[in-house]
């Protein structure tokens, strides 16, 4: 799960990271009350999931309270990279001396954590690595030793900071570590690390990223998910725990593991090549051991989505067994009655095939096409798709 | 012969005494598996009958292996717990882990992954989140179905549980030495790698079919090991070329993000190591059989 900047925000400073006062609004009167209630000058800052706000003009200085109020009043709705602005964060304004870069991340393939570090914060890390790769420090961090005092100080040094600053940045090293592994955190980024006049060091700007299956230890991780910003298909899924995905073709698919849907989606869009460019809808992954409830929720779902025209159902049963899964769809049909008025193409191997088959052939639902292989279910359900899609209605 | 499991293997299984744990016991005996007892804390002592066989619980997995000579453990527990067990495993030097459970916390596997690889028995974690590993028609240490095909003289190492029992039911005429399910975490212990090359020193495997997905950079990192590293012919897969960029698909560890991580690009590491990738599970297999039939 990524984090809103006033969500990192709040996890730096519960674990000690620097960071300003700030308030989080949903409309321009809240911005200029929080402007009047920070005093000075404020910087109204757009809270999108997204990099390129502040070239989009997601994030605004303003004087007063009234010009705070209009700033937030032009930000909030605001379109930033298919991303709408619902929420603003006001923060005092903070003059920069310099701007520095600090993070840790989840290294798969070293199977370790990594530090990253550099003295050229502001712009887009990813930039800086291309650029001028030599001016961004990686240290590997021992998952077990973690960051003591010693380690921040090689991270501190590795990138070349300042000598009268190398103290504060380290101590925000160790406390960044703290929201890392107490978090159970995948990364945590702060750009920019600033150095303010007077020598301060702040963090102005941050991101996180929250392990889900982390849940179990962060009850208070729950409230931090984002309901409202969610497709409302994948939040119907989600509240009946199915694995979906919503995507932006014609051909609804419903399979067993994760990869092997994954490998459904590329085999219906090969497909659909020559069936006027038909693409897969969605992924939704049943699982392991998928019941008649399961089928039928998994179906209801990829019904309601009016940019379904055919459904594909693969299946390859290791545990689960093909006559379960086959009366879960006739089963599910007859729930849904009239609301499924789809077609429906259905391959079924592996664990007890010959019953699954001959339950849907007995039932024999005009809407229910049986195909034996995944590539020409693919094909069919491609074409059936392509028969009621109108391009551009 | 077959990679990391044998008919000799002596299994026992953390958590048989919960369901999944004790349903798939029963499946891996019925495979033919020595399993020979099960771990649950607190619970030393007791036995669990499967078809009128009883076998033992032990308290921890040293004792486990001290009363059965057990080599292979393979884990059930509930995530919350899975990291004690898994590190205990390790702390009492077993040959080999598989970790079944799904959705283990990233920090606990990057944990006792390294300790894994410090301890001095370097014990061999496969997983997490994975199905587990079958030497077909010898031994099966997880959750992989035992009747989808029997031996043979392909190898598999594969990210993803279904995408394995889809290709070993495709080239189940011809059948499989050894099948590895190394799970489609972000992070886990045993690697495609590190398949391929027990696969390369295994006498009874003739070539290697090798499932990625999306995410990471594990294939690249196996194109390249392949190319230095592999005489025997290998056949790839790779799921998820329609995947959007930002999306976690199903896995964990299945997300592309920027540049990284694409389908294409495993695609194209792979191709420009020789191997040959199959536009689908269907066409990998195709490709097998051509190998298969070359060779023979």
């Amino acid at each position: 799960m990524d984090l809103y900047e006033y969500q990192a925000r709040d996890l730096f400073g519960a674990h000690g990271v620097p960071v300003l006062p700030g308030r989080v609004v949903t409309t321009s009167e809240q911005a200029r009350a929080a402007a009047v209630e920070l005093g000075g000058t404020v910087v109204v800052k757009a809270q999108v999931k997204t990099g390129g706000r502040g070239k989009a003009g997601g994030v605004q200085l303003a004087d007063t309270p009234q010009e705070a109020q209009r700033k937030a009043a032009a930000i909030l709705g605001m379109d930033i990279k298919g991303h709408t602005v619902h929420r603003v964060l006001v923060t005092p304004a903070c003059d920069i001396v310099e701007e520095y870069y600090l993070s840790f991340i989840l290294d798969r393939t070293h199977r370790t954590f990594l530090a990253m570090a550099s003295v050229q914060g502001g712009m887009e890390i990813e930039e800086v690595a291309a650029t001028a790769p030599e001016a961004l420090a990686k240290v590997p961090v021992d998952p077990v030793a973690g960051v003591d005092a010693r380690k921040a100080a090689e991270i501190v040094q590795a990138a070349g900071f300042p000598a009268e600053v190398a103290q504060p940045v380290a101590d925000t090293v160790r406390r960044l570590w703290d929201v890392f592994v107490a978090e159970d955190a995948t990364l945590v980024e702060v750009n920019p690390l600033v150095r303010d006049p007077r020598g301060s060091i702040i963090a102005l700007d941050g991101k996180v990223t929250l392990d889900d299956n982390a849940g179990f230890r962060h009850p208070d991780h729950a409230e931090l998910a984002d309901p409202a910003n969610q497709d409302p298909l994948e939040a119907r899924a989600r509240a009946r725990n199915l694995n979906y995905v919503k995507l932006d073709g014609q051909v609804g698919i419903i399979g067993n593991g994760a990869g092997l849907v994954m490998s459904t989606l590329d085999v219906v869009a090969y497909a659909g090549q020559a069936h006027g460019g038909m693409k897969p809808a969605n992924f939704l992954d049943i699982g392991g051991g998928a019941n008649a409830q399961v089928m039928a929720d998994g179906l209801d779902i990829i019904l309601g989505d009016p940019d379904v025209h055919a459904v594909f159902v693969n299946v390859f049963g290791g545990i689960t067994a093909c006559d379960q899964v086959a009366t879960g769809i006739v089963q599910a049909l007859h729930i849904l009655g009239d609301a499924a008025a789809k077609p429906l193409v259905v391959r079924l191997d592996g664990n007890n095939v010959v019953a699954g088959r001959r339950i849907l052939a007995q039932a024999a639902h005009p809407l229910v096409t049986m195909v034996d292989t995944m590539d020409a279910a693919a094909d069919k359900a491609a074409e059936l798709a392509a028969l009621t899609f109108v391009k551009g209605a | 012969m077959a990679i990391f499991l044998t008919k000799d293997s002596r299994i026992i299984v953390q958590g048989m005494t919960g369901s999944e744990g004790r349903k798939h016991t029963q499946r891996m005996l019925d495979a033919g598996s020595q399993v020979v007892g099960g771990v649950t804390p607190g619970k030393a002592g007791q036995t669990v009958d499967f078809n009128g066989a009883a076998l033992p619980v032990f308290g921890s997995v040293a004792e486990s292996m001290a009363a059965t000579g057990a080599d292979v453990s393979v884990v059930f527990v509930p995530p919350r717990f899975a990291k004690a067990a898994v590190s205990e495993a390790i702390d009492a030097g077993i040959g080999l882990v598989v970790v079944i459970t799904e959705g283990i916390p990233v920090h606990d596997t990057v944990g006792f992954c390294a300790q894994a690889s410090s301890n001095p028995a370097r014990t061999r974690v496969v997983g997490p989140n994975c199905p587990g590993v079958i030497s077909p028609g010898a031994s099966n240490a997880g959750i992989i179905p035992a009747d989808i095909t029997g031996p043979g003289r392909i190898g598999l190492v594969s990210k993803s549980g279904t995408l394995t029992y889809q290709m070993m039911f495709e080239l189940r005429d011809i059948g499989f030495s050894t099948c590895v399910g190394i799970g489609g975490d972000p992070v886990i212990g045993t690697t495609h790698i590190d398949a391929l090359q027990a696969f390369e020193d295994d006498p009874d495997t003739t070539a290697v079919v090798m499932i990625g997905e999306i995410g990471g950079d594990a294939e690249e990192r196996a194109a390249d090991y392949i190319r230095a590293n592999i005489t025997k012919p290998v056949v790839g897969y790779i799921a998820g070329f329609t995947a959007p960029e930002g999306k976690t698909m199903g896995h964990a560890g299945a997300i592309v993000s920027g540049s990284a991580g694409t389908a294409e690009a495993k695609k194209d590491a792979l191709e420009a190591a020789g191997v040959a990738v199959g536009k689908t599970p269907s066409d990998t297999a195709k490709l097998m059989r051509q190998i298969i039939k070359s060779l023979s």
